[in-house]
């Protein structure tokens, strides 16, 4: 074993270049963590977070922009555009976490620099799911994002509500990592492989229709995949664990992790069980539908603002596994413009939750938005734009995301599916709406000031324009969304019954709306 | 593959199979032949829970102070480096400067944790 990995002079070292980003982060979280012995202020130890992000960022891109798309490492890691646009959505992500936590962590009396060292290797663990060429490798990057959120979510080490949280999130994780790691075994069992692309065509050649070998793997792999999404049936954890969680950590919960497992689902399902789509469209679609109306109906019964989110981002990744239901690069390419704007659109509404937590108010319930208008019309204006987005709302990019997602799936021949969700977005639009109406048609209770900052209004910023933007001029996204997908169908191990089936022509609808 | 003959199982997993057995066997047998061969005779002192001899002091679900918590793992996890220094050492010359490097990011993880604990006074018995 020893003597085949050496052999090949230097041939260990191959491809490491590839994994730069993700070795910036994590030795940037060690040294923050290093820095946060040194240091009594923990600001320092944020920024040098962010500076550690960008770096991150900034090197991930020249890579992309300089580098051919490659697996290296014997297999274990693939470089590609496809990881690359989740993990410019995970760099964003994890700057705008740490830009909201700032004042927020003041308000709590939580003066940990782990924290954001903490945040650093989740952000971490994220990519390398996003890059997994191997389940193993995918498994050891989602346990090293969810041990770091256990602790992040429990970092209120005073508030029940926040040990409640950790203790939920810890024993669903468990378990949910349990689920996937047999399916992984399971697969093993079947194919002789963990490696994506192997399993693939090890399936193409040997799997027949409707084959229960392939089956069992494939419901506990999803299994293990709902739980992280959140997706009904299995979302009872989501908003006992959004609710009592901090809520900058609640944000980064929301789109983070569920955006991770999103990049490796699609990277399983349409790579891995290619060439076996009937065995899993059908399970994923029930996924689906339960989320969707799960999420929006549950929804209308909270008070809590952070429960109402848990439950609209419950509805939400049902919207987006619509785009894996349509399948091939036209539905991969709508999965991926929907969560990178759900994210945008979430942290956004997070921030503003995040501004309404003041020293002494809450901040969390629905009263609290009562007559926010008259106070804070800024803010105000915000969570309205925020609202109309996550409802669906044109010029928001809301709506542009809702479109992808529905036009893939018409396309692919599932028209009852975007019935359901077009049924769901009107159903959601009463509980979004609701915050709309409370913070304009009520007189306010208080005027007391909210706890801004700097960095948490670059984040209201940065967020507000580019739903606006992306709203009324999506082509970037789009365009690049689906230049990252290009190689996709090369890299797939053509089944023997000929090409694969794709589905065209969602681009030239968005095309002809985008103009 | 070559199978056992008269059954499906392929030849080579047959150790296995032999090695569940033993193990099985082994703590059974003592069991099953102390239970026909001892005599029954019970007293109080007898029925005593077991503490290697000594008589038991309390309740067996004790709590104990979070501090034996914060030592085990720091135990475990450089119990665990040495597990790993170990292996590295014997094939050290063929694995070479690649598992040096592996090597030092290792155990520069291990010592930021170790600088961490001791900077958190994880090492004060306070």
């Amino acid at each position: 074993m020893i003597e085949s990995m050496v052999d090949a002079n230097g041939s260990m070292w191959a491809g490491v270049e590839y994994l730069v980003p993700e070795l910036i982060l994590v030795g940037a979280a060690s040294l923050l963590i290093l820095l946060d012995l040194l240091c009594r202020k923990k600001e320092v130890v944020a920024f040098a977070g962010i500076a550690g992000c960008l770096a991150a960022l900034v090197t991930g891109f020249t890579l992309l922009g300089s580098a051919a798309p490659a697996v290296v490492l014997n297999g274990m890691f693939v470089f590609d555009g496809y990881g690359s646009f989740f993990k410019l959505l995970f760099y964003l992500t994890c700057i705008m976490t740490i830009c909201m936590s700032l004042r927020y962590l003041r308000v709590e009396r939580v003066g940990f620099g782990e924290y954001y060292a903490l945040l650093l290797l989740s952000t971490a663990g994220m990519m390398f799911m996003a890059s997994a060429g191997d389940l193993i490798v995918l498994f050891l990057g989602l346990e090293l994002m969810t041990l770091s959120s256990y602790v992040l979510i429990g970092i209120r080490r005073d508030s029940l509500r926040s040990n409640e949280a950790a203790i939920k999130y810890f024993l669903l994780g468990g378990f949910s990592t349990a689920f996937l790691l047999y399916g992984v075994a399971l697969i093993y069992g079947r194919t002789g492989t963990t490696q994506i692309n192997e399993v693939a065509s090890i399936l193409a050649l040997e799997a027949e229709p409707g084959d229960l070998t392939v089956l069992l793997p494939v419901v506990f792999l999803v299994v293990g995949f709902g739980y992280k999404i959140a997706a009904a049936p299995f979302h009872m954890w989501a908003p006992d664990v959004y609710e009592g969680a901090p809520t900058p950590i609640t944000a980064f919960l929301s789109v983070g992790p569920k955006v991770a497992a999103f990049a490796a689902v699609g990277r399983v399902f349409t790579v891995g069980f290619d060439t076996v789509p009937e065995l899993w469209t059908r399970l994923i679609m029930v996924l689906a539908v339960l989320s969707i109306s799960v999420g929006s109906i549950l929804a209308l019964a909270q008070t809590n603002v952070k429960r109402m989110l848990a439950y609209s981002s419950i509805a939400h990744a049902g919207f987006a596994l619509l785009g894996l239901i349509a399948g091939g690069p036209g539905g991969l390419t709508s999965m991926m413009v929907y969560l990178a704007i759900y994210g945008l659109m979430n942290l956004g509404a997070f921030a503003v939750v995040i501004a309404l937590r003041r020293e002494g108010v809450q901040g969390e319930t629905l009263s609290d938005f009562e007559g926010l208008a008259k106070a804070h019309p800024v803010t105000s204006v915000l969570m309205l734009i925020f609202m109309f987005s996550l409802v669906g709302i044109p010029p928001t990019a809301g709506f542009v995301g809702k479109f992808a997602v529905f036009a893939a799936v018409i396309r692919a021949g599932y028209t009852p599916l975007a019935v359901i969700g077009v049924v769901f977005s009107v159903v959601s639009a009463f509980f979004y709406l609701r915050v709309v109406i409370l913070m304009y048609m009520r007189e306010p209770e208080s005027e007391e000031p909210l706890s801004t900052s700097l960095p948490l209004n670059l984040v209201l910023a940065a967020t507000v324009a580019a739903i606006i933007v992306l709203g009324v001029y999506p082509s970037p996204l789009l365009d690049f969304a689906q230049s990252a997908l290009t190689g996709w169908e090369q890299a797939l191990p053509q089944p023997v019954g000929g090409p694969l089936q794709e589905n065209y022509g969602l681009f030239e609808l968005l095309f002809i709306y985008s103009n | 593959m070559e199978s056992v003959p008269g059954t499906y199982l392929p030849s080579i997993y047959f150790p296995v199979i032999v090695v569940f057995v033993v193990a099985a066997a082994a703590p059974l047998a003592p069991l099953i032949l102390g239970y026909l061969v001892r005599p029954r005779r019970s007293y109080a002192r007898k029925l005593l829970p077991y503490e290697s001899g000594n008589p038991p002091v309390g309740e067996p679900r004790y709590r104990f102070s979070v501090k034996f918590f914060i030592i085990a793992m720091l135990f475990v996890v450089f119990d665990v480096e040495v597990a790993f220094l170990y292996p590295w050492a014997v094939a050290f010359d063929r694995l070479g400067l690649f598992g040096f490097i592996e090597m030092t990011l290792f155990v520069y993880f291990l010592v930021i944790g170790y600088l961490y604990a001791w900077r958190k006074g994880a090492f004060e018995w306070r």
